[in-house]
């Protein structure tokens, strides 16, 4: 896949992940798991593009004895999320649009 | 020594070069990392290998950071910079300073010729396309007023030059492309070099 694609998707990817609630390092990749792997430094260069883009906040917390960073959606990386749907709509319809033209070529036999 | 402080002090001997509280950070996220996997049930040794071996998360976080941030902690004057270093730096600056401008510019010019070479293999090419072009026209406007035997030469020629030119596109793309490949090759090299040379100290 190409390169510029994958990091946008894989930076909504993680804005997904702590959508709904502040999550943690080790819970986002469990939570990204059944859809794509991620390694810890991809994640890591990731979190760090989101927080520098304001997209996310970090806040330090005690857990079991220890600190604990848990990351925290905000405006600006809802409204990321948004847009990412409203392109991926047109993404989509590019798709339908490339694969008709298969679907006819192949039709009239020439591929 | 546990495997987790094992990892750890491999990754920070790894990453030493890099800006203090980079790797500070970094050493937080990966300890963190491991003691997640820990809680959830793995042993240490488990959680630890999970990650992946040190040698490959390092080359990972060095390919991440950017050779401008690099090349800036190195230069930016720290706090373990002695005064005598930044008056020697000082005092030495008019013989450095030439010298290193005489180095800095001679590489630059080897760099430059290197492009002129490419830029002149283009000329030349459009020069065959351009004589090679005028050749096939002149040939034609010579047979058609009569001059039948020269005209013909002037096709020839010009088919041959066309002939060439094609060749030559060729040629100066491979160039103009190994020319680039060799830019990105340098650029990381510089990369590496910094980092190196930090470590070492």
């Amino acid at each position: 896949m190409d390169i510029q694609l994958k990091r946008g998707l894989l930076d909504v990817c993680v804005l997904a992940a702590i959508r709904d609630e502040d999550s943690y390092g080790y819970k986002i990749i469990k939570d990204m798991k059944p859809y794509i792997e991620l390694s810890e430094s991809t994640l890591y260069t990731i979190l760090k593009r989101l927080e520098t883009a304001g997209m996310l906040t970090v806040r330090s917390a005690e857990h079991d004895g220890r600190l604990r960073k848990y990351y925290h959606i905000t405006e600006t990386g809802i409204r990321r999320i948004d847009d990412f749907k409203n392109e991926w709509r047109e993404i989509m319809s590019i798709y339908q649009f490339v694969t008709k033209e298969e679907q006819h070529d192949s039709k009239t036999g020439i591929s | 020594m546990t495997a987790k402080q094992e990892f750890l002090d491999q990754l920070r001997a790894g990453l030493a070069g890099l800006p203090q509280a980079d790797i500070e950070e970094r050493l937080a996220f990966y300890s963190e990392m491991i003691d997640d996997r820990i809680e959830e049930g793995l042993t240490e040794a488990d959680a630890v290998s999970q990650i992946g071996p040190v040698n490959d998360v390092v080359s990972q976080i060095i390919d991440d950071i950017p050779l401008s941030r690099i090349v800036k902690e190195k230069i930016t004057p720290g706090k373990k910079m002695p005064v005598w270093g930044i008056i020697l730096i000082i005092l030495g600056s008019p013989i450095w300073l030439p010298i290193s401008l005489v180095i800095l510019s001679v590489l630059f010019v080897i760099y430059a010729v290197l492009w002129a070479v490419i830029a002149v293999l283009w000329a030349v090419d459009l020069a065959f396309i351009v004589s090679g072009s005028c050749g096939i026209i002149a040939g034609i406007i010579g047979i058609c007023s009569g001059i039948g035997i020269p005209g013909i030469a002037a096709i020839g020629s010009g088919l041959l030059l066309a002939g060439l030119s094609i060749f030559m596109f060729f040629v100066c793309l491979l160039a103009s492309r190994g020319l680039l490949a060799l830019t990105r090759v340098t650029a990381k090299g510089i990369k590496t070099l910094f980092l190196r040379k930090e470590s070492a100290q």
